[in-house]
């Protein structure tokens, strides 16, 4: 059964106003983790304790007077990928299983000032590489509508949680459709933005040049709220951007009068499911309804994303996993008697199959003699799409599309064709390489079992249009 | 067969900069290991690097000392290989696009210039150190060099014997220590060197195999190392066998070098751009900025030296040496009247005591006031060169200034000619017999007499006019 929470803003101005309590709301968290949590498999560590002790810090702090910030007493679930002081960070992974950060992520840092409150870790595929969740070291996450089906992935566990409602927001990561994917098989809000908005120190890198962290709610107007308080520049990150953070629950619902929406055929070519294809273009009908312009774009190189991606990524991926050997942190194998046999055992035995397949894919790419072949051309072919996205926005002001090609699946309906599973990322990659904001909504008619997931895309660093288009979305679905 | 030797120099300079490359950790050497270090130099997930902007004046100043072109877009890139001293699996440094390209630098070999061009200066990271003596069966991580910024200078090869690689070294060693960009400090490990060295008959032009030396921790054993090279390789070529390309360990202890790795394993570093680094651009003003704050070169201080003081070319180049000295010197001139006699202060008795003492120059207790007083002293004639010695070595010890020294001890010299002449005349009398030998014709026996007299005075009358007079009366 789904229990949902009252929005982010209510939440918020009971706890201020005294009506409900940090506490009771934590504690009202951590009853459905202990209902659901077993059997749906979301979280990979819960700080009951150390969220309990926060929250009543902060009911304290309120009961004087004071005012611990924007987020005041709310309890998030944050991926298991982002870097927490004190708290065991996995990625999913075994060679992680006991590795306890000694700093937060900058992102971390930003929601705990603003009074938030780290309710746990969510489950993911290991280092991110999946869309399924069934890649993690602690076993799949099951999807809260259904759980036969997978949660998609890789943030699955944090839209399990936050569908289940177990949590009511969680933070996740997005490097080719993390966020977005699974948000769209859990029927939850999950939102991708600019390449550089939101710092990435303290997330660990997958893929450095796509990774991005970003909200996982259950309405716009949450994900919009913590925007406002993870975006922004940070010394830290020298990818961040300096860009002003406009407040983006201030623009919400500017309507979409006018707006020109791009609808790119070659996303709604062969492959798409027509279930998935009949509800985005309802969500685009009541869009039209709304006032919005529709206009027929190209983004012509959308077939070479897949394959970019899974060059550029697992390149970046391969450099940025050598740093588990067993030297410092983590996972160490025993019973070895050399430097080599070390590195070897402990990574054999610490890395799943998927984390083993894109090393080996991304060395292999990088490799003398095949860079200019793959890496370089890769590089190249990224650019072009990069120039199909800015020629499409020169014609409309965001894109619409599905955010996956099929219904969630079910659990272990892929995992033995992992080119089958790459290709359920085909709608949310390209986004990635380009660096641009995107939010996946969910969208059902009356009767259906799972909503679908919408896919809105913007301009860089034009957050604001694409979370007014989906809120306008929103208020027209029928969940 | 006569063989010529091509030599290209690879040189690590670790730059002094106050914190490290990616990270605010400071870089004190000798210290706890692995107490200099944050979660980014240490490589813990999820962190990322922050471009030092120092570390790109510092190479910046290199590149200009050296008319290397600067690149106004530059890019950082990944170079990947496991080795426990490398906590991130990979090493951030430059590789198809460096910050500097296309530079040259003048040496002199046998009096004559010569040419070395610059391929390239990059900027990167250092990694940690293992260390393998304190326990029999594990070795031990110190990571506190982790991050530590380093230029890595390759040259050309253009290098055509030990002595002339030798003397390029120097040269690169004096000018990083001009730009205060290194301390240059060899036994630490701040300046490191790497040759690359091939041989083949005169004549020939394309390169042979070459070999690359590594540990060569000091200008001696650079020439020692590839003097050793050298010979390997034509003995190897004279009986008949190939030369393999591999990497090579100079020990200096034995003098000889051994194999490290062949090209059977040779890495694949599988370098690629970083992405966490912006691509790094530099524009005119930055480059402006950092040409105005430049120091004065050592070739373009000997020049100056020679016209501005009119010193021979040879003090310019000793005294030019190190920047330290060379200010001791500029400064010592400034309040003096003549800067060659400043100059053979300087060359001799200011290098002996450092040399003797092993200090360093700003350790030494007379500053270059107190040299300028001493030559001005003996130039008005005020002391002797004798005595000067004396109050030099004095002021060495004690700190008190040559003037204080010469005035609390009496030391003025006497130059008032009635008073020798008392000295003299009692010293002439006291002596028939030597008076009798220089009147039968041997005239050396001056010299015992102006001896006595300026025993009687201590050392302290003006022995021109005491020669002079001596003289007169025995002659008269």
């Amino acid at each position: 059964m789904k229990h949902t929470y009252p929005s982010l803003a209510t939440l918020g101005r009971e706890i201020k106003t005294q009506t409900n309590s940090s506490a009771a709301l934590v504690e009202e968290c951590l009853k459905q983790v202990l209902e659901k949590n077993g059997p749906m498999n979301g979280f990979i560590t819960v700080c009951s304790d150390e969220a309990l002790a926060r929250a009543e810090e902060i009911d304290a702090a309120i009961a004087q007077g004071k005012d611990p910030g924007s987020l005041a007493g709310i309890p998030i679930a944050i991926k298991d990928n982002i870097s927490t002081k004190g708290i065991l960070t996995t990625c999913g992974s075994k060679i992680l299983e006991n590795y306890v950060p000694i700093f937060d992520a900058t992102v971390v840092q930003k929601l705990t000032a603003a009074g938030a409150i780290v309710l746990g870790k969510t489950n993911m595929d290991e280092f991110a590489m999946g869309s399924s969740t069934e890649n993690s070291f602690f076993g799949p996450t099951r999807n809260p509508l259904d759980p036969e089906k997978i949660p998609g992935g890789s943030s699955g566990g944090s839209a399990a949680v936050v569908g289940a409602g177990m949590a009511p927001v969680a933070l996740g990561s997005d490097t080719g459709g993390s966020i977005r994917q699974p948000a769209a098989c859990c029927g939850v809000v999950g939102i991708k933005p600019t390449y550089g908005r939101v710092s990435r120190y303290g997330l660990v890198a997958y893929g450095s040049s796509l990774d991005q962290i970003g909200p996982i709610t259950t309405s716009v107007e949450d994900a919009a709220l913590l925007l406002n308080v993870i975006c922004g520049f940070d010394e830290m990150d020298a990818t961040s951007s300096p860009e002003p953070v406009p407040d983006f629950t201030a623009t919400l619902n500017k309507g979409v009068e006018g707006l020109r929406i791009g609808l790119p055929r070659e996303y709604f070519a062969q492959g798409l499911d027509e279930t998935v294809r009949a509800r985005v273009m309802e969500a685009v009908d009541n869009l039209k309804a709304a006032g919005a312009q529709v206009v027929d774009i190209s983004l012509p190189h959308t077939e070479y994303a897949v394959a970019t991606y899974y060059i550029i990524a697992t390149a970046e991926a391969s450099s940025n996993l050598a740093r588990y050997d067993g030297v410092k942190f983590g996972f160490r194998a025993k019973d070895v008697s050399t430097l080599k046999e070390m590195y070897r055992e402990t990574r054999s035995q610490g890395f799943g199959a998927e984390v083993k397949r894109r090393i080996m894919l991304g060395t292999y790419v990088l490799s003398a003699g095949y860079y200019d072949a793959y890496y370089k051309k890769a590089q190249q072919v990224r650019t072009l799409i990069t120039e199909d996205f800015t020629k499409a926005f020169s014609q409309c002001d965001c894109i619409v599309g599905p955010a996956m090609p099929t219904m969630p699946f079910n659990i272990g309906e892929k995992a033995n064709d992992p080119l089958a599973m790459y290709l359920s990322d085909i709608y949310t990659i390209s986004l990635n390489l380009a660096g641009l904001p995107g939010i996946s909504v969910p969208f059902a008619r009356e009767g259906d079992s799972m909503p679908v997931g919408v896919q809105v895309f913007g301009r860089a660093f034009d957050e604001a249009t694409v979370l007014a288009v989906a809120q306008a979305m929103e208020s027209s679905a029928n969940p | 067969m006569t063989y010529e030797t091509v030599i290209g120099l690879e040189i690590h300079a670790q730059l002094s900069t106050a914190s490290k490359i990616f990270c605010g950790c400071t870089m004190d050497f000798g210290t706890e290991p692995n107490s200099q270090t944050c979660p980014i130099c240490l490589g813990m997930p999820g962190t990322l690097p922050v471009l030092n902007k120092r570390v790109v004046e510092y190479a910046m100043r290199m590149a200009l000392a050296t008319q290397c072109a600067i690149n106004t877009r530059s890019v950082f890139a990944r170079k990947n290989y496991f080795y426990p001293d490398l906590p991130k699996g990979y090493q951030i440094s430059q590789y198809d696009r460096p910050l500097c390209e296309k530079g040259f630098m003048e040496i002199e070999i046998h009096g004559a210039r010569k040419r070395i061009g610059l391929t390239r200066i990059h900027i990167e990271e250092d990694a940690g150190k293992l260390i393998h003596d304190r326990s029999p069966t594990q070795s031990h991580v110190d990571l506190n060099r982790c991050g530590t910024p380093l230029i890595e200078i390759v040259s050309e090869p253009d290098l055509r014997s030990a002595e002339e690689a030798g003397e390029y070294f120097r040269k690169i060693h004096q000018i990083l220590r001009y730009l205060d960009i290194c301390d240059g400090n060899m036994e630490e490990g701040s300046l490191r060197c790497d040759a690359n060295v091939s041989i083949r008959p005169v004549g020939e032009t394309m390169l042979g195999t070459r070999t690359e030396m590594k540990n060569l921790n000091s200008f001696r054993n650079v020439e020692r190392a590839i003097e050793f090279e050298i010979a390997r390789q034509i003995a190897k070529k004279e009986n008949g066998e190939t030369i393999e390309q591999e990497t090579l360990l100079w020990d200096a202890a034995t003098g000889t070098s051994r194999s490290m790795r062949d090209k059977e394993d040779a890495h694949d570093y599988r370098y690629f751009p970083e992405p966490d680094l912006m691509e790094l651009r530099i524009d005119d003003a930055w480059i402006e900025a950092v040409r105005s704050a430049m120091p004065e070169l050592p070739d373009i201080r000997v020049n100056r030296f020679v016209r501005q003081f009119g010193i021979p070319e040879y003090d310019a180049a000793v005294l030019t040496e190190n920047k330290l000295l060379a200010d001791y010197y500029e400064k010592a001139t400034m309040g003096s009247v003549n800067p060659k006699a400043v100059s053979n202060w300087v060359m001799t008795d200011v290098m002996r005591i450092l040399n003797e003492q092993k200090i360093l120059i700003k350790d030494l207790k007379i500053r270059p006031e107190g040299v300028a007083e001493l030559v001005n002293a003996v130039e008005k004639g005020l002391i002797s060169g004798k005595i000067a010695k004396t109050v030099f070595l004095e002021a060495v010890e004690t700190g008190e200034s040559p003037k204080a020294i010469i005035e609390s001890k009496g030391l003025v010299q006497i130059s008032d000619s009635a008073e020798i002449e008392k000295v003299a005349h009692q010293i002439i009398d006291a002596n028939p017999a030597q008076v009798q030998q220089y009147k039968t014709g041997k005239k050396n026996v001056l010299g015992f007499f102006v001896g006595e007299a300026m025993k009687a005075t201590k050392g302290k009358a003006n022995p021109k006019i005491v020669n002079e007079l001596l003289r007169k009366y025995l002659d008269g």
